[in-house]
Formats: structure tokens, C-alpha cells, sequence
């Protein structure tokens, strides 16, 4: 079982991903946007963080620089959650320090396998 | 059939259980005021509560003792001896708030009245064993009165609490004796 | 494990319908002409953006193509490649509410408009780029062919990471185990680059490794293992052959693998679309929700904790209890008796929602309606922010759009028309609190009623009768009887004689009342009360006497101690305060109510000045209490309305607190002096 922050500003997506990590088990913390997010990383650490990357307040991509600047967060693994499957989005998230992506749309099966990869 | 001292708790399991297990003859919650036997319609009575102090409510007749929390509803109580112009007494451990549904043309209420102390429950198999009320002689209006019943211990006076509680009817009466009687009641 | 997504189809209705809002007052917003606002488009363009992801992974494939277009469009106008132009702006704003409907359509299972979608989706793609359009429409629609398996007997891996692979949070264990999942893995360490360990950086990765897979997984499942890490490290994977002498001769299928990869993920994609496809139907449940601010949610929890503890606490005192304890058992109970009543509270108050859930649909159509009829209005909100119950919030909602309507049609004049006023017409939506009601005014600046025709009306309808005198307000009045409509012509904007008794019929199905000002040539304003029962408001404790009653804060303006030679004894008026230059008549709340053992000497109590209709009076109490929020409950749903008291709410202990009508209160005293 982990600790995993799940970011993302569409209810939808939040309520699937922690729905389908805590059938899996898992610990779940949720956030609405990088803000709250930063809020909720800097009180607590977490295995895997997955995030979305456009988002009010405080995108993904200044989130991930944000939380790899944080000393509990320095090696957590990142993932950005992208409806873009355009290689700049992937890439923009990494060059900030993301760990790699999920590609939406996406099911819970793939959301799982690809947890399970990361966290191993 | 004598007053028992029958306590809140059992009564009340008593009551439930009644209500659903007869659907045949009629059932009345006998309670004591003044030293006379009154019986309510069962299906009428909510619960049954000790006596516990409640919010005076302004500018109202002076029967009407204030309001209670029942469970976040907002219940007036009223003292049935003010109600039928008796005497009023201190109250004590045996007083009792009998609530009770009170149907009127627009919606049903929920009203809290005050008696002396709750004795049994009264059945009735044969309604003939029902008489109808005498004009005269009787503590309290007759108007309403639905019914006398007659038992081993005495007689037992069936009350129309749809009429006796009757938030138009108790207002349109308003003997109201505001400041003299709020006090005297508190 | 199978987990059903259908479940969270319903919350992506409502987000996304939410996010149409969203999009809709941006747009309304934006100035067409002048350069974008970038954090105006970048908000309109999240919404849309918010509403493809979600029908993508719902597997709404009409929603996500139509989106995708809006998405580029919008695109283009954040990164300035694209004018906001009036017409860009109109399109989406039709774009919205095609959207809307099929999304409506979507979760009642019914068909949408498919000609429409289709030729709103044409507009939008020709004020693209044909070349930008046309590719994503097949992008979502054809998966690409499905290329040959590439394979072989295993694979030779050269992973040799850049030193900062670790900061990314990739590890190559984690690789490793991944590989070792694919078929029989060996991993041979390179520590060529490791440098002396005085010079090593913990958070450095200095080895590097050659891996041999063995087994049939395919080149694109070990490439994807390394997707993540392939722009972070030196990759290389050549196919294992038996013969390991022949290393180095690459198969010809491999070559071109680039491009074949990103082919297969694109139809994995479509795979999981049609999977999540089936899943999604019949998860557009009917039921209704309500978004919470997570305030209102966080005190519940807060509650429940609360809850919590007193249970194991009485849980502790349930083992070996004993009469001596009998203090703590009573202090326990009473405190669960506490908690259950705050949490009950707290749950209440999740049911009220701000009012800006109704009035957000008026700027749009406003917007439509005023630009239908050519005429020029802007529409000012205030106090959206006051919070309703969820059962009047819905019924209120019509009744206003039609109040709006009147004022458009047959209230705000035509530009030419406006004479001295302004070219621009104003309509008011304001809601507020006061005397334990709700106030929601309807204003506009336009012609106003006209009392002549209504009059004429009224007598040709023999509501009125010839030669008698009437006010303005009972002429006013004719105006909400049935089959009364003065507007000169039948609109389809509103006005068919049906209407305002429609209106004042609905709002008293809510226990409320409406009444109208009008001034010619000036303007009116409708001015709706509805009650707050179960509403909330930030009260004060006072008490009085045995009794504490609750004044609302808001009509408190200052509570003062009061100096004997500070009142006089006016003849008529009772008792006045001679207050900062000002007669303030006083109120004895004990004497209004018949409290007992209250504070008969001025000196002694305190004096709480309140405010209401414009007038000032000073409520004398004994004293202040504490200050907390109320959830109003009807006093005249077991009994009846009482003067001078707007409702009830239940204390802190448990009993009943009445709250006073400031209003009503200054009225008795007026009637009363």
C-alpha cells in the first residue's frame, strides 16, 4: 500500500483515479489544483504523485518544479496525467522533473499497471 | 383500571408494539389530569417525554407553555389543566409531554401537552362500549369530548385532540391572559 | 480487479455542464476586437479542454471529436495565432450550447442533433486551418492499421543513464523489475563511470548497464519500458539472436520502429476507448447532486470526530462503570448530545447553495435576448453570494428568467428611445438577507409601468371600478392578475398574458411574496421575499431575563451601555436615548417578551442599537452572549407566526432560541408611539 497525491481539477478524473487506487488499496490524498496540491505535499509525503498538467491556479508543469524542490519530494516519482499525446506536453513535464505521464484517456486497468510499475 | 406508575420507557415500547400488533379495536393512551382519566386516539400519540423546562414563546395564549427541541423540530407545548382552565400544579417527577400528531385542514402538526402523568393503554374491542359524551357535568368543554368509556376503576373521558389542540381554534379562543400567566407559569 | 467508471459518468455531467457555464461567461466576457486576455482564453479553453479529457476516458467519441475542434480554436487564440473576433466569439458561444445539448443527450440516451454538430463543427474548422482540422477529426476516428509483431528471441539492452535519471524519481530498479517481468532478465553492472568516492554525489547515477531479455516479449513492450527514461539516458536495444557471435546485424522490421510505436499506442488508445465505450452507457443515472464547498464538508468531518471521541469515551466508561462515575457519564452524554445536534446542523447547512448557481445563467441570456430586440443593457449582479436552500434555489430559477424577460422586452426602451438616460440600459439582479427572509430584487432603468393602460385594463376587465381613486400600488397590483399583459404586442420574448400570475404563484408555492415599484419613465423594480426557513445566519446570543434570544448580526449596528442622564422619557414616545446627536427610541426586550428575572435597571444591562428599513432602535437586554451561526427553523410549522420573532433555532444546550424580527420589532414600536 502507498501514499499517492492525485491532482486534477476535473471532479470526474479525481473521483475515477482515487476510486480505482483505493480499490487497489492504496492511500489516497486529493487536491484540485497545484496549490492545493504544494499545500498538501509540504504536510505530508507521498510514494507517487499523479498529476494533471492544465489546471487554475497553479498548472502542472510549475507544480512538479515546486514539489522536486521540496526535500521529501526530491526523488517521489511524478506523473502527469495529459490528454495531449503530443510529445511537447510529455516533455515539458519531464524537463520539470516529472517522472513520465499517462496518456488520457485512459481506464482504470492502465491507471493500475502503470501504479504498479512506478511504485513496483 | 387503576393509575399505575408505569415508567416512560415501557410505556413507550408498550406503545410501539401495540400500534403494530392490533389492527382490530381501538387503543387509547390513558393519562391523568386533575385526577380524572383521559384517553387519546394511540395513533395520534408520537412518543411520550419527561417533563423538561421549555422556550416561552411571546405574545401567545397563556396555555401555551413555550417550545421544545424534538430533535430539531420546533414543538410548542402546551399545559393541558391552563388548556381545560383547571388549576395548575408544580410539576414534578410524574409529569409527563405527551406528543401528538394534530391534523387540521392545512397540514399536520406536531404538539407537545402536558398532563399530570400517563396510566396505560386503554383497549377498546367493542366501540359500542363507547358512549357519547354528556352535555353537562364534565370538568372539561365537551366540545371536546368524543366519547366516555367506562371501566372497573372509573370512567374514562376520550378526548378529540385534533379539536382540543387546534392552533386556529386555540387562538381564536384567546382568553389570552398574556403577562399574568406567563409569569404565573414560570 | 474490474472497476466500474460508469459511476463517476454522473459527476462528469455536472462538471462539464458546470464547465459550459464556465465557458459561456468567459466568452460573454471577452472583448471581441481587442487582444485576448490571455487568462480569460487560457480559463475557456481549460473548461473545454477539462470536458475532452473527460468524454474521452467516459468514451463519448462525438463529444471528444466536437470538443477537440473548440480545443484548437481556442488554442490558436491563446497563443495569438487566431483574432477574437465577434464571430469567433458568437460561434462558440453556440459551440457551448450544442455542446450542452449533446451532452444532455448523452446521458438521457437519446439522439442529438448530429446535422447541427456537424455544421457548427464546419464554422469552426474553417476559421481554422483546413490543415490543423482536418488530420484531428481522422486522428480520433481511425485507428491506425495494426503493424506486424516485431520479435525475437530476446533483446540486448545498452542502458547507460545520465547521471540526473534519479531526479526525475525514475529508478532503474524499477526498470529492471519491469523487464524481469517480460521473460528471463540478466543484468550486468558497468562501474566504469563510478568516480573516486570523494567525489561521488549520493544523488548522482554513475553505473550503467547492459541487460539481456530473454524471452517473446516484442521490441515495442521493452521500448516501452524505457519510455519514460529514454530522453534521460543512452538506449539502445538490439535483438538477441541465438547466436550471439552474430550481434550487431540489426533485422530489417526494426529499423523503422519509431514510428510504429507510436502508432500502437495511439491504438491501444482506441481499444481502451471502445472498452470504456460499453461501460459508459447506462451510467447517466438521474439523480440529482449538489456540489459542497469543502469547508461545508470539512466541518462535517470535523464533527464526526468530534462524535468520535465522545463515543469512546462513553465506551471507556461503559467497562467498569460505577456510580461514582456517574458525573462523567452525564458529562459524555451531554456531549454527544452536543455532537449529534452540530452535525445535524452541519449537514443541513450542505443543502444551501449560494444563489450565483441562478443568477449565472443571466449574463448570457441577456445578452441573447437584448441583442435579438436591438436593444443595448447591462446586466449588474450583487450578492450572489447569499446562500439559499437547494428546494427554493430551484424554484425560483423560472420565475426570475421570466421577471428578466419583462424587463428586456417590455421594461428597457430601445437606444433611440431612452431620451435623457443613458443609450445603455441597466438591469439589476441583487439578493440579500433581512428579517429572516430572503430578498431578490429584479431592477431595470426603463420605461417603468404604465399606468394608464393598466388602469384602462383594469377598468375593461372590472377589476377596478369607474371613478374611485386608486393608488399606485393597487394599480401596480393589476399587473399580477391573470390575463392582464399590457405589452402592446405578443413577443416571443415574453408577454402572451400569461406571466406575472404564473410568477407570483410560484414564488408563494415557496411561502414567499412579490411586490412591484414602478416610477414612469424611471424604471421598476420587483422585489421578491422568500422565507429562509432552514436558511443560516450569523446571530447573536442575547440574553434576557431566564431566556436568550438571537438578534441577526447584520442588523446590529453597535451595543452601547447606557448612563441614566443619557435617557429621557419622551411624552408619546416612551423612552429615548439622547445618542450621538440622535433620539434613539428604547426597546425593553422584557417587556415585549414578559421575561422573568431579567434586568429592569438601564444602568445595569446593555443596550444593542439595531437597524432596519432605514430606522434605529435600541433593544435593551441584560447581556451579550456568544456570537454563532443559526440555522433557522419555522416556528409556524407546529404553531404559528409570532410578532416580533422571525423564527427558531435550537441552542447550543440543546434548547430552543428564538430569533427576533428586528423589522417587526421596529414596526410594533412605531405603531406603539
Amino acid at each position: 500500500m502507498a501514499t499517492i497525491l492525485i491532482v486534477d481539477d476535473s471532479a470526474s478524473m479525481r473521483q475515477m483515479v482515487e476510486f480505482t487506487l483505493k480499490e487497489a488499496g492504496h492511500q489516497v490524498m486529493v487536491a484540485e489544483d497545484g496549490v492545493m496540491a504544494l499545500n498538501l505535499a509540504k504536510g505530508a509525503a507521498s510514494d507517487l504523485v499523479i498529476t494533471d498538467i492544465n489546471m487554475p491556479n497553479m498548472d502542472g508543469i510549475t507544480l512538479i518544479r515546486e514539489l522536486r524542490a521540496l526535500p521529501a519530494y526530491k526523488f517521489t516519482p511524478i506523473l502527469t496525467l495529459t490528454t495531449e499525446s503530443t510529445t511537447d506536453k510529455k516533455m515539458e513535464g519531464k524537463e520539470a522533473g516529472a517522472t513520465g505521464w499517462i496518456v488520457k484517456p485512459f481506464n482504470p486497468e492502465k491507471l493500475l499497471a502503470t501504479v504498479s510499475k512506478v511504485l513496483g | 383500571m387503576a393509575t399505575k406508575s408505569t415508567d416512560l420507557a415501557t410505556l413507550s415500547a408498550h406503545l410501539k408494539r401495540e400500534v403494530t400488533a392490533t389492527a382490530e379495536g381501538l387503543q387509547y393512551l390513558t393519562f391523568i389530569l386533575a385526577g380524572e382519566s383521559y384517553g387519546i386516539d394511540i395513533l395520534k400519540v408520537q412518543e411520550i417525554r419527561g417533563w423538561v423546562p421549555v422556550t416561552k414563546v411571546p405574545n401567545a395564549p397563556f396555555f401555551v407553555r413555550g417550545v421544545m427541541n424534538l430533535r430539531g423540530a420546533i414543538v410548542p407545548v402546551i399545559d393541558l389543566r391552563l388548556r381545560f382552565g383547571l388549576e395548575s400544579v408544580e410539576y414534578t417527577k410524574t409529569t409527563v409531554v405527551i406528543v401528538v400528531t394534530v391534523r387540521s385542514e392545512h397540514n399536520d402538526r406536531i404538539i407537545g401537552m402536558v398532563v399530570d402523568g400517563v396510566s396505560d393503554v386503554l383497549n377498546i374491542n367493542n366501540p359500542a362500549d363507547i358512549k357519547d359524551p354528556p352535555d353537562f357535568g364534565t370538568a372539561v368543554h365537551t366540545e371536546f369530548i368524543s366519547g366516555l368509556v367506562t371501566i372497573e376503576a372509573g370512567m374514562v373521558m376520550l378526548l378529540d385532540v385534533d379539536r382540543l389542540l387546534s392552533i386556529e381554534e386555540m387562538f381564536a379562543m384567546e382568553s389570552v391572559r398574556p403577562a399574568e400567566a406567563m409569569h404565573a407559569a414560570a | 480487479m474490474a472497476i466500474d467508471i460508469g459511476q463517476f459518468v454522473q459527476t462528469f455531467f455536472e462538471e462539464s455542464l458546470e464547465g459550459l457555464d464556465i465557458m459561456e461567461t468567459g466568452l460573454l466576457a471577452l472583448p471581441p476586437g481587442a487582444a485576448a486576455d490571455l487568462d480569460q482564453v487560457n480559463t475557456i479553453f481549460r473548461a473545454v479542454h477539462s470536458i475532452k479529457g473527460g468524454s474521452g476516458t467516459f468514451g463519448f467519441k462525438e463529444v471528444t471529436s466536437f470538443t477537440h475542434v473548440m480545443e484548437t480554436l481556442l488554442d490558436k487564440m491563446r497563443e495569438g495565432q487566431m483574432a477574437v473576433t465577434s464571430e469567433a466569439i458568437n460561434t462558440l458561444l453556440q459551440s457551448v450550447d450544442c455542446l450542452r445539448d449533446m451532452l444532455m443527450a448523452v446521458r438521457n440516451n437519446t439522439e442529438f442533433d448530429a446535422p447541427r454538430v456537424e455544421e457548427l463543427r464546419k464554422q469552426l474548422a474553417q476559421m481554422l486551418d483546413q490543415k490543423v482540422s482536418a488530420p484531428s477529426a481522422a486522428h480520433w476516428r481511425t485507428p491506425a492499421a495494426q503493424p506486424p509483431p516485431v520479435s525475437a528471441d530476446g533483446w540486448l539492452i545498452s542502458f547507460r543513464p545520465h547521471l540526473d535519471l534519479m531526479h526525475s524519481g525514475n529508478d532503474p530498479v524499477r526498470i529492471f523489475r519491469e523487464l524481469a517481468a517480460l521473460g528471463d532478465l540478466t543484468v550486468r553492472p558497468d562501474f566504469s563511470r563510478l568516480p573516486r568516492l570523494a567525489e561521488m554525489q549520493p544523488e548522482d547515477c554513475y553505473l550503467a548497464w547492459d541487460l539481456e531479455l530473454r524471452g517473446s516479449a516484442t521490441r515495442e513492450t521493452v521500448a516501452e519500458v524505457f519510455a519514460w527514461v529514454e530522453d534521460d539516458s543512452d538506449l539502445s536495444i538490439e535483438p538477441l539472436l541465438e547466436d550471439l557471435t552474430a550481434l550487431g546485424s540489426v533485422e530489417p522490421e526494426v529499423a523503422n520502429d519509431n514510428a510504429q510505436q507510436g502508432e500502437l499506442l495511439l491504438d491501444r488508445r482506441a481499444g481502451d476507448r471502445r472498452k470504456t465505450d460499453r461501460r459508459a452507457v447506462g451510467g447517466g443515472a438521474d439523480s440529482s447532486s449538489i456540489r459542497v464547498g469543502i469547508d461545508k464538508v470539512d466541518a462535517v468531518i470535523n464533527l464526526v470526530g468530534e462524535l468520535v471521541t465522545t463515543q469512546s469515551m462513553l465506551s471507556a466508561l461503559g467497562v467498569d462503570f460505577d456510580m461514582s462515575r456517574i458525573d462523567k457519564l452525564h458529562e459524555a452524554l451531554d456531549q454527544l448530545d452536543r455532537n449529534t445536534r452540530d452535525l445535524q446542523e452541519h449537514v443541513m447547512r450542505i443543502r444551501m447553495l449560494p444563489i450565483s448557481s441562478v443568477f449565472s445563467r443571466f449574463p448570457r441570456m441577456v445578452h441573447d435576448i437584448s441583442e435579438k430586440l436591438g436593444k443595448q443593457v447591462e446586466l449588474q449582479l450583487s450578492g450572489e453570494q447569499t446562500e439559499i436552500d437547494k428546494t427554493v434555489i430551484e424554484k425560483i430559477g423560472d420565475p426570475l428568467v421570466h421577471l428578466v424577460r419583462n424587463s428586456l422586452d417590455h421594461g428597457i426602451e430601445p437606444p433611440d428611445q431612452r431620451g435623457e438616460k443613458p443609450a445603455t440600459g441597466i438591469i439589476t439582479l441583487n439578493a440579500y438577507h433581512k428579517s429572516g427572509s430572503i430578498f431578490i430584487e429584479v431592477g431595470d432603468d426603463g420605461r417603468g409601468l404604465n399606468r394608464e393602460a393598466l388602469l384602462r385594463k383594469g377598468l375593461d376587465a372590472g377589476l377596478l371600478r369607474p371613478g374611485e381613486d386608486y393608488t399606485d400600488d393597487q394599480i401596480h397590483e393589476l399587473i399580477f392578475h391573470p390575463g392582464l399583459s399590457t405589452a402592446k404586442e405578443i413577443s416571443d420574448v415574453s408577454g402572451r398574458g400569461v406571466g406575472m400570475d404564473v410568477v407570483r404563484r410560484n414564488i408563494q408555492d415557496v411561502g414567499g411574496s412579490i411586490q412591484i415599484a414602478s416610477q414612469p419613465g424611471r424604471g421598476s423594480k420587483i422585489t421578491i421575499c422568500l422565507p429562509l426557513t432552514l436558511a443560516i445566519l450569523d446571530g447573536q446570543l442575547v440574553s434576557v431575563g431566564h431566556d436568550c434570544y438571537i438578534i441577526p448580526l447584520l442588523s446590529i449596528v453597535e451595543s452601547v451601555q447606557i448612563h441614566a442622564e443619557m435617557v429621557n422619557r419622551v411624552a408619546g414616545k416612551g423612552e429615548v436615548l439622547r445618542f450621538r446627536g440622535q433620539h434613539l427610541p428604547i426597546l425593553r426586550l422584557y417587556e415585549q417578551f414578559c421575561a422573568d428575572g431579567a434586568v429592569t435597571n438601564l444602568e445595569k444591562g446593555l443596550l444593542v442599537v439595531v437597524e432596519a428599513d432605514g430606522r434605529q432602535v435600541g433593544l435593551f437586554v441584560d447581556d451579550l452572549q456568544g456570537q454563532q451561526q443559526i440555522s433557522i427553523k419555522s416556528l409556524e410549522k407546529n404553531f404559528r407566526r409570532v410578532a416580533g420573532v422571525a423564527g427558531a433555532t435550537i441552542l447550543g444546550d440543546g434548547r430552543v432560541g428564538l430569533i427576533l424580527d428586528i423589522s417587526g420589532l421596529i414596526r410594533v414600536n412605531n405603531a406603539a408611539t
